[in-house]
């Protein structure tokens, strides 16, 4: 198998990250030495076995639905400081509605 | 004092012939001196760990000490530290302050230990030579015409050089692993879920795990017994009753300590593909561990050919998942330039990641996409099961699996930098571990051609005091993991 370069510039659209021409030609051919060592899994018959997430088999820990977070303004500032661009507590982007 | 393991450290401290502000700035004198040849460190605040060392020292004057209380130790820059530059190796994250700590930072602060600085790294923990990092390469102390190993190389090479006591590193594939082996240190991934992962940037999640780097299996002990432990933060992180891994240490044993231990050596790892000289001074250790009473049996992981090829598949899909969070919108970078949200996101993340992180984003990506998940992901996660169930076929005939941690000694800086599989394959030895969710440990065996080599020793869930005490007797009759590189006295 083999990618071709619509599909690099595909996947990188898919993954948000802007890829010039230069780079998808040079990303295809490291992406196919890749998925040729990739593709040695194919040849391995694996009718039966049950596919293995995790190391270990753990169930999901709940606990009780109450608040435990008891500085949240001093959070949000903390955090809200170190962003590109936040306004009145809103992390600003660019417009997306008209 | 350099010299010294953490243990004897400890009491130097507790004896007041040094205090933690002078060994602090002892290592600080170091880094400064040492590290504009290295690159081992990204961030390092005197003031801030003197101001450590300070509260260290009054802690020791009214006689609460810990293990490590006063000691300085390195982390990877993969550890959120509060008011510590936070990089992960990446210009993603190259103005990221954290605001909080991970629970390994927190651990080591309530055992008093010192946060001597932040270490150079892989970006993202993506690498096995520490040549991805936005930071520029770390050199290894051995030759520093080549490369430390990675992804922890930062920490790797700051313990070999003695510009740290100890570090911290995290292992996804072999990066606590493959670098302890290239710079002759001992390094220790534990079981999956053993060390809480809260606060450690996500690469792949259900294979990363935090451990210790040092210069001795006894001191890697000491450092476990302080990162291991339940956090309920970590959803993965395991509830159970906390361990000392030192406990098997202090015993005498006599001259066959390791009687009734079962050594398994795996045809897989001995079969060609590994450098000759390498594989001799594996063969030596093993050697020496039939004359410490142990016995050794040969066994086969059939299935450990296809690890790198499954690993492949599964940590990039799951790193393409983590690092979707990187978008320019919350902390880290954003592009200057954009004229619409989809602009923005793309362009932060073409000029934020590396060209390693972007080709396991397209992988992942890709492998996770409508019409491949079944021939990649399900395949690979199949794979997944039938490494751990070798694994478990082989701890029945055996106590732990031995091996060469990596093919090679350290290799030339540039020399497999612009071949990504050649690089994958430098972890061979190494991966099936992490997805079988294993502890695996490396110490130094020897040196072939001036550089160090690695001796891995695999071991069965939750056997690292066991493992630790095997690479501790050998350690006993051996001096490899004394050895310092002469440039570094």
């Amino acid at each position: 198998m083999s990618l071709t370069l619509e599909q690099v510039r595909r996947v990188a659209h898919l993954a948000r990250i802007e890829i010039s021409d230069a780079e998808a030609e040079s990303t295809l051919g490291h992406l196919n030495d890749i998925f040729a060592l990739i593709e040695e899994m194919q040849a391995v018959d694996t009718q039966g076995i049950e596919p293995m997430a995790h190391a270990q088999n753990l169930a999901q820990r709940l606990r009780a639905d109450q608040v435990v977070v008891t500085d949240q303004m001093a959070r949000r500032n903390a955090f809200q400081a170190i962003a590109p661009e936040t306004e009145a507590g809103l992390y600003l982007v660019p417009k997306v509605i008209e | 004092m350099i010299e010294r393991s953490l243990h004897e450290m400890a009491q130097a401290l507790a004896g007041k012939e040094i205090s933690s502000v002078e060994l602090t700035g002892l290592y600080l004198e170091r880094i400064a001196r040492h590290n504009p040849l290295l690159n081992a460190f990204l961030t390092v605040d005197a003031e801030r760990s003197l101001a450590q060392a300070r509260q260290a020292d009054e802690r020791l004057a009214r006689g609460e000490q810990t293990a490590l209380t006063g000691i300085p130790i390195a982390h990877k820059d993969i550890f959120c530290a509060r008011d510590w530059r936070t990089t992960c190796g990446s210009k993603m994250l190259g103005n990221f302050v954290s605001p909080y700590d991970a629970s390994v930072i927190e651990r080591f602060q309530a055992a008093g230990a010192v946060l001597l600085g932040k270490t150079n790294m892989d970006e993202f923990a993506m690498g096995s030579s520490n040549e991805t990092s936005f930071y520029g390469p770390v050199r290894n102390p051995w030759d520093s015409t080549c490369v430390p190993g990675g992804s922890s190389g930062g920490s790797a090479a700051a313990v070999a050089a003695r510009l740290s006591p100890a570090a911290t590193g995290t292992d996804t594939g072999g990066s606590i692993r493959q670098p302890a082996a290239l710079c002759g240190l001992s390094g220790m991934k534990p079981t999956y879920g053993v060390i809480s992962r809260y606060g450690m940037i996500a690469f792949a999640s259900s294979l990363d795990q935090a451990g210790p780097l040092a210069r001795s299996a006894a001191d890697c002990a000491l450092l476990l017994n302080t990162m291991a432990g339940f956090d309920e933060r970590d959803s993965t992180s395991l509830d159970r009753p906390p361990e000392d891994y030192t406990r098997e240490l202090a015993s005498d044993g006599g001259t066959q300590p390791l009687r009734g231990i079962r050594i398994g050596l795996p045809e897989e790892f001995f079969a060609g593909g590994c450098d000759q000289e390498v594989m001799q001074l594996v063969e030596q250790a093993i050697a020496e561990y039939r004359k410490l009473g142990a016995e050794t049996v040969v066994l086969s992981l059939p299935n450990m050919r296809l690890s790198v090829a499954a690993y492949y598949v599964i940590a990039p899909a799951e790193a393409s998942s983590n690092l979707a969070r990187f978008d320019g919108v919350r902390y880290g970078y954003r592009a200057p330039e954009y004229d619409d949200l989809n602009e923005m996101y793309s362009r932060t993340r073409a000029q934020g990641f590396g060209a390693e992180v972007k080709r396991r984003i397209l992988i992942g990506t890709y492998v996770l996409s409508h019409g491949y998940y079944d021939a990649y992901y399900r395949q690979a996660q199949r794979i997944r099961r039938l490494i751990a169930q070798d694994f478990a076929a082989a701890f029945r005939q055996c106590d732990m699996i031995v091996g060469p941690t990596s093919p090679s000694t350290a290799f030339k800086l540039g020399e497999k930098a612009a071949d990504p599989v050649q690089m994958y394959l430098s972890d061979i030895y190494t991966i099936a571990v992490n997805l079988a969710g294993l502890p695996g440990l490396s110490i130094p065996c020897g040196f072939a051609r001036g550089l160090p080599a690695g001796l891995q020793l695999i071991g069965n869930y939750f056997s690292e005091a066991k493992l630790l005490n095997v690479a501790h007797r050998y350690q006993q009759v051996t001096h490899w993991h004394q050895a310092r590189p002469d440039a570094f006295a």
